[in-house]
């Protein structure tokens, strides 16, 4: 069965999710919606799918399997319910929303009506962090006590244009574009926080929305954590997101290339020893069918279509998941409202 | 028909890409903060018998271009391969400002603030144009520079290979010849693919670059279709990331990768006169001088 995919929004995310998802086997983008009218009729003229305007009429002329949603964060929910209200499979970008009660209702919904309902937090398709994840679930590094979550890049380094990203009413600001991605990696690392005991969101450069966002966190088992992120920081060259966790047995450091893993004697794990250990992205990540920009957001739509296509409600990053995010999100704003 | 070398010049050491280590990267962004140290390596490359730098639209080539002019004599064997765009920049900006103002940003002249007054139908019947402009914009630093294959980055041609806008190819190919008097180069993730569009949109024995290395380290389709590829002759194929990104020893990389049948070149990059020379070394023991 070919699945035809509509896409909702032709920015830098829908674009390449567009072409991702057309390169994929037994695939086809059938349709794409976006505001821009430019946009809509170069993609129209050359890329031979039928564009719309807007999302309702897409979604009920050209009837798509699933929509892949790539808009201001603001929009989602509304869209995603439309979409699900009709049967779509749905994979939408990252956060969800801006709200944990509709990032809840949304994902009810797609229980009910058992539709596929992934986000996307394409960290969780990168060969290192899966391999993180299975040691820390394997008990490799024992019980984990820290873990401490940073993200550092070159979004905003001078007073920025405006745009949605600049508008925090519509999901703009580090802590949901930004921060989200690794509050979504270490709930996968070692599960959500229980509570957010202090946070802080700085302007630098924004006039609206926040550039740094740091924020503690309590864990069932007496796990903390630390979140740290600052997307003003141009000593990067691009998003460079890294993870420390802490645990009895020992710990480790892993970014998008490297997996470095220290283990206290008197134990090896597999064919990790004592001491420390090195493993890298070329040796991790499993090979993607069409690669654009990163193997994971590949895999994330290989992913996506697959458990379309064996109705697999068991995937990963599903709404439910993202929901947890969304959550921690929301405690962080709420920690860092002014007291009194 | 443009004559390849077998050797030719890498420059992600330079920008501080990096795929296997952010501390590398930094590192090597630390090493070539001033523009002469990128030079004092390219100018050991020469010396080593290197002529053919395939090298990013960054903007710091820009810089390196000028030293090239002002000293014609000592370079006048130099080739370069630009490749374009540099994406980053206009990633970049595709989030800060959108798709339009991009555009605007970075097409020379005032034609894109004409289109825009004009009606829909006019802009996308001159598409082509725009990517004429864009190509024009980052061909500028090289002015007056010998640039006989112009490549398409990855992203874009990967991209344009997901959209399945495959005329673009077409169009690029006839413009860079047109105005440039050079050949077209893609630079794929997706080669098997790549070949196989590029038939259909009528672009013949094309020039292409991708990831070629023992592991098949980002090869999408599988090394043995690559291998498949190569022995069949259907392009000139360039092979970099051959050591992917330091996961496989030189001398083992190398030797695989020069015993593919009809591999034409190997691109590489490398930040002293002593890797420079070895590496060119093992290529030199499979292929010979």
């Amino acid at each position: 069965m070919s699945i035809r995919i509509g896409i909702v929004g032709a920015g830098k995310m829908g674009l390449s999710h567009f072409a991702i998802a057309n390169a994929l086997p037994d695939t086809a983008v059938v349709a794409v919606c976006d505001t821009s009218r430019y946009v809509i009729s170069v993609l129209n003229k050359y890329a031979g799918v039928q564009t719309f305007v807007g999302y309702k009429e897409m979604i009920d002329q050209a009837r798509p399997d699933a929509v892949i949603i790539a808009t201001p964060t603001s929009t989602h929910f509304e869209c995603a319910k439309y979409a699900l209200e009709r049967d779509i499979h749905l994979f939408v970008e990252k956060p969800l929303t801006l709200s944990p009660a509709d990032s809840r209702a949304l994902s009810e919904l797609a229980i009910q009506r058992r539709r596929i309902n992934q986000v996307g937090f394409h960290n969780r398709f990168i060969g290192t962090f899966q391999e993180a994840q299975r040691l820390v679930c394997a008990g490799a590094l024992g019980k984990v006590s820290n873990i401490h979550g940073s993200a550092f890049g070159q979004v905003v380094v001078k007073e920025p244009n405006r745009t949605w990203r600049t508008s925090k009413s519509e999901g703009g600001g580090c802590l949901h574009d930004y921060a989200s991605h690794v509050i979504d990696l270490m709930n996968f690392l070692v599960g959500p926080p229980t509570r957010v005991e202090g946070a802080s969101l700085q302007t630098i450069f924004s006039q609206n929305v926040d550039d740094a966002v740091s924020a503690v966190f309590a864990h069932a088992g007496d796990v903390s954590g630390i979140l740290e992120t600052n997307w003003s920081d141009d000593s990067y060259r691009k998003m460079t997101t890294t993870v420390t966790i802490h645990g009895t047995g020992g710990k480790l450091i892993v970014d998008r290339q490297e997996l470095k893993v220290y283990l206290r004697e008197p134990r090896g794990f597999e064919d990790y020893v004592e001491g420390w250990n090195m493993r890298y992205i070329t040796g991790l990540q499993k090979p993607v069918g069409f690669y654009l920009r990163g193997e994971e957001y590949s895999a994330q739509l290989e992913a996506f279509t697959e458990a379309i296509r064996a109705d697999n409600m068991a995937h990963e990053n599903s709404f439910a998941s993202a929901y947890e995010t969304d959550r921690v999100v929301d405690l962080i704003l709420q920690a860092n409202k002014p007291k009194g | 028909m443009a004559t390849i070398d077998r050797i030719l010049f890498g420059d992600n050491q330079f920008f501080g890409v990096n795929h296997m280590s952010e501390e590398k990267a930094r590192q090597q962004l630390l090493k070539f903060k001033d523009t002469s140290a990128i030079i004092e390596v390219l100018d050991n490359a020469y010396d080593l018998g290197i002529r053919t730098f395939m090298c990013t639209t960054h903007d710091r080539i820009g810089e390196i271009c000028d030293h090239m002019r002002a000293h014609r004599e000592r370079y006048k064997d130099f080739i370069y391969f630009p490749c374009m765009p540099y994406a980053h920049k206009y990633a970049n900006s595709v989030s800060q400002v959108g798709v339009m103002e991009t555009m605007q940003r970075f097409a020379v002249g005032g034609v894109m603030s004409t289109l825009m007054r004009g009606a829909v139908g006019t802009l996308t019947r001159d598409m082509y144009a725009l990517m004429r402009l864009l190509v024009d914009a980052e061909m500028k630093r090289f002015e007056n520079l010998n640039t006989p294959v112009i490549f398409l980055q990855n992203v874009v041609t990967d991209l344009l290979l997901g959209l399945k806008l495959y005329p673009v190819f077409a169009e690029f190919d006839r413009y860079v010849k047109e105005r440039y008097g050079a050949e077209a180069g893609y630079i794929t993730m997706n080669l098997p693919l790549l070949l196989d569009t590029l038939a259909k949109a009528g672009v013949e024995n094309p020039i292409v670059c991708a990831n070629i290395n023992k592991i098949g380290f980002r090869m999408s389709g599988g090394v043995d279709a690559y291998r498949e590829l190569l022995r069949t002759g259907k392009c000139r194929a360039i092979a970099m990331s051959v050591l992917a990104s330091g996961a496989i020893p030189p001398q083992e990389a190398i030797e695989w990768a020069c015993g593919l049948e009809g591999l034409q070149s190997i691109v590489f990059g490398a930040s002293s006169r002593g890797n420079i020379g070895q590496t060119q070394e093992l290529i030199y023991r499979s292929w010979g001088r």
